[in-house]
């Protein structure tokens, strides 16, 4: 955020947003001295990539959405008929505009809900976690703006000894120049096992506007988490979009299948950090740049705990003149004896203009560890071209045959049948 | 319809700068087999691949038409729907598309859209190459050429010249690296397709050995040396020189290397 620009928000619509909104205090607290400090607080730093001049200031605050509006035909083309949704909430512009559960879930004691009601009717179950470990408000300046506007988002809740078989989603869309500050709390207790699917998208033209997007994913002892996402905002969208996981439990396990899929500017962290003995974290991501944007996605994995266990595969196709820096970031702590980090970061580019690059990291500070890591940036071969030319097939579908190849290692890996699904789609879509 | 033709002239062909083809000149026509002989660097793997449109090889001098049609004109595509085909010594492999992935977007690109290949008569010609090629059925669903041993992919090079019948075929070594198993299993090809397809099938044959030959029953014979044809006659010529060399040819015609400076 730039002094001249004009900051459309001031301390008074968040009391009267809080207010309205029947907010506990605690949050309340928490909105007011976010806001106070992000002035102070300089923007993240995503190695390689310089946002200074990116505006995260241009959006507008107040949603005018119905909450009897439904479901769009846009967002039924990423759940199914209403008659085939088992778990769904869906917002726009941060109104839940459709909700459904299986009544099954709630005998079990799941809570799925959006974030808004969650602050209400589970106050202190949100508080424990909510910006308390995984992330801080105080981070920068967009988690700080974060804290203080968080206008959607949803709370998933699994017991002890739960598993949840179906997998939970969420679409969350934005359209015109509202600006999503979307907040993702899912908490997993001892022994529980679930699976949740996102998806961010754009309805209407692409208008300039702003996304803020924080997840937190917590993993108690032996329970293990599922997350899938497809980000697909538009052009005009600046994102900023930090998912963290928080694993402590002994033998808990979290999945990252992350579709990265946006058209406009985008800073991705994600990072995870492994804390309980024998925690396992695998991330996956699938990256496509095209137009003009610049892209920023960094992974990290923090080791605590020993034998700890981290991967990171994440693969990106560049087009036209998309810029995008793949960083991989593996840490092992002093303590995590036994710890394995692997990653491996590819980068295919597809024309003169593109710029893609793969930083991957080991950092280490334990002798008794494992590691490895394996990076490419690299252009279509025209050897590869030319052989499948020579069968008599085009160049453009040669060139679409590559990049289904190239992803595909990632792609047929997702753990998340729906996830893969929407992915093919949405890159054939971004490819063409 | 009209017996396919392949027509080669005056044919000059450099890699970075250096000319490897000198003057190639060739006419290969639907129900002939023609047989490129030669010794190592004498130019014959550059002509199968300029003539196919490799990227690498330059055209500096000559022409070549296809059914008529100027060949250095077509993309290399158009060269394939139009009905040439070249089985590689060296095929890419290509991560993440299967085998059966890969032939179906070839046969489909041939046709218009809206009359594609069906699904099952795709699977069944497929069946039925590979069953002729003795290649196991986990072929079609493996990703292209993607850990293939070398006599795997000329295998499978040759089961994508059966699926996509070409009306002329430009073999390149097809025969290096093969066990007297594979090779008889690949000249079954050959031969179905053109018993099959007489007429309406030509084949240019380019190999270093002659037992191929035994296989494969060519109507002409040619040598290749310092870039150019220097000798053709009949599959007596493909004997006298697998008893005998290339040497008597390279006295007859006062040659002394019969490279074209290759390495």
């Amino acid at each position: 955020m730039t002094t001249e620009t004009t900051f459309p928000v001031n301390q008074n619509d968040v009391t009267n947003f809080s207010k309205d909104r029947q907010e506990p205090q605690w949050l309340k607290d928490l909105r007011i001295s976010s806001l106070e400090k992000v002035d102070a607080l300089e923007l993240p730093k995503p190695d390689k990539t310089k946002i200074t001049n990116w505006d995260f200031t241009a959006f507008e605050f107040n949603s005018t959405v119905n909450a009897t509006t439904g479901l769009s035909d846009v967002v039924k083309g990423l759940t199914g008929g209403e008659d085939k949704i088992k778990a769904l909430i869906s917002q726009k512009n941060g109104v839940t505009t459709y909700e459904k559960i299986d009544p099954s879930l709630e005998q079990q004691g799941v809570i799925f809900t959006d974030i808004q009601t969650a602050v209400k009717d589970h106050s202190d179950l949100v508080e424990k976690y909510f910006m308390k470990e995984a992330i801080s408000y105080n981070e920068n300046r967009l988690t700080a703006l974060h804290a203080a506007l968080v206008n959607g988002g949803t709370f998933l809740y699994v017991p002890k000894n739960v598993e949840v078989e179906i997998p939970l989603q969420a679409v969350y869309s934005h359209e015109g120049k509202f600006g999503l500050f979307n907040h993702v709390l899912i908490v997993a207790e001892e022994n529980s096992s679930v699976t949740y699917i996102e998806n961010y998208i754009t309805e209407g033209e692409a208008v300039k506007t702003v996304a803020n997007i924080v997840a937190e994913v917590y993993v108690a002892n032996n329970a293990s988490v599922n997350f899938g996402a497809v980000d697909n905002f538009s052009s005009e969208t600046i994102t900023y979009v930090n998912r963290r996981g928080q694993v402590n439990g002994k033998d808990a396990k979290l999945y990252w299948a992350l579709g990265q899929m946006n058209d406009g500017n985008t800073i991705s962290e994600n990072t995870t950090y492994l804390v309980g003995e024998g925690s396992y974290a695998d991330t996956k991501t699938v990256s496509i740049g095209r137009g003009n944007q610049i892209q920023n996605f960094t992974t990290n994995v923090i080791h605590f705990g020993k034998h700890s266990d981290g991967q990171i595969l994440k693969h990106g196709v560049m087009k036209e003149a998309a810029t995008s820096i793949f960083n991989g970031v593996s840490k092992i702590e002093h303590g995590a004896t036994k710890a394995n980090g692997e990653q491996t970061e590819r980068v295919l580019m597809l024309s003169e203009k593109a710029r893609g690059d793969a930083n991957p990291v080991l950092l280490i500070d334990e002798d008794d560890v494992t590691a490895g890591h394996a990076a490419s940036v690299g252009k279509i071969d025209p050897v590869q071209m030319f052989y499948l030319m020579s069968r008599g097939i085009s160049r453009r579908e040669a060139e679409r045959l590559i990049i289904h190849g190239f992803l595909a290692p990632v792609v047929n890996e997702l753990p998340i049948e729906s996830v893969k699904e929407q992915l093919i789609e949405v890159i054939e879509r971004k490819v063409y | 319809m009209s017996t396919p033709s392949l027509k080669v002239e005056d044919l000059h062909v450099s890699i970075e700068d250096k000319e490897i083809l000198k003057g190639f000149g060739i006419e290969v026509k639907g129900g002939e087999i023609h047989a490129i002989m030669g010794p190592n660097g004498t130019g014959k793997s550059t002509l199968a691949s300029a003539l196919m449109g490799h990227p690498k090889y330059e055209v500096t001098k000559g022409n070549a038409t296809f059914n008529g049609e100027d060949l250095f004109e077509m993309e290399v595509d158009e060269r394939a729907r139009a009905g040439l085909f070249l089985a590689m010594q060296y095929p890419s492999e290509i991560s993440g598309v299967t085998n059966a992935d890969f032939v179906r977007s070839a046969i489909n690109a041939k046709r218009e859209e809206g009359d594609e290949i069906s699904l099952m008569k795709f699977i069944r010609k497929m069946d039925e190459k590979m069953n002729t090629l003795e290649m196991d059925e986990s072929f079609q669903h493996r990703y292209l050429n993607e850990g293939f041993s070398g006599g795997e992919k000329k295998r499978n090079e040759i089961l994508q010249l059966m699926m996509l019948d070409p009306k002329i075929a430009i073999l390149d070594e097809i025969d290096s690296g093969l066990d007297i198993d594979a090779l008889k299993v690949v000249s079954k090809g050959i031969n179905q397709m053109r018993e099959e397809r007489k007429e309406d099938f030509g084949c240019l044959i380019i190999t270093h050995y002659q037992r191929l030959l035994n296989y494969i029953k060519p109507d002409f014979v040619h040598v290749m040396m310092q870039g150019k044809i220097v000798k053709s006659g009949g599959p007596e010529l493909a004997e006298r020189l697998e008893a005998e060399g290339y040497d008597w040819i390279k006295e007859e015609l006062g040659i002394e290397d019969e490279t074209v400076g290759q390495e």
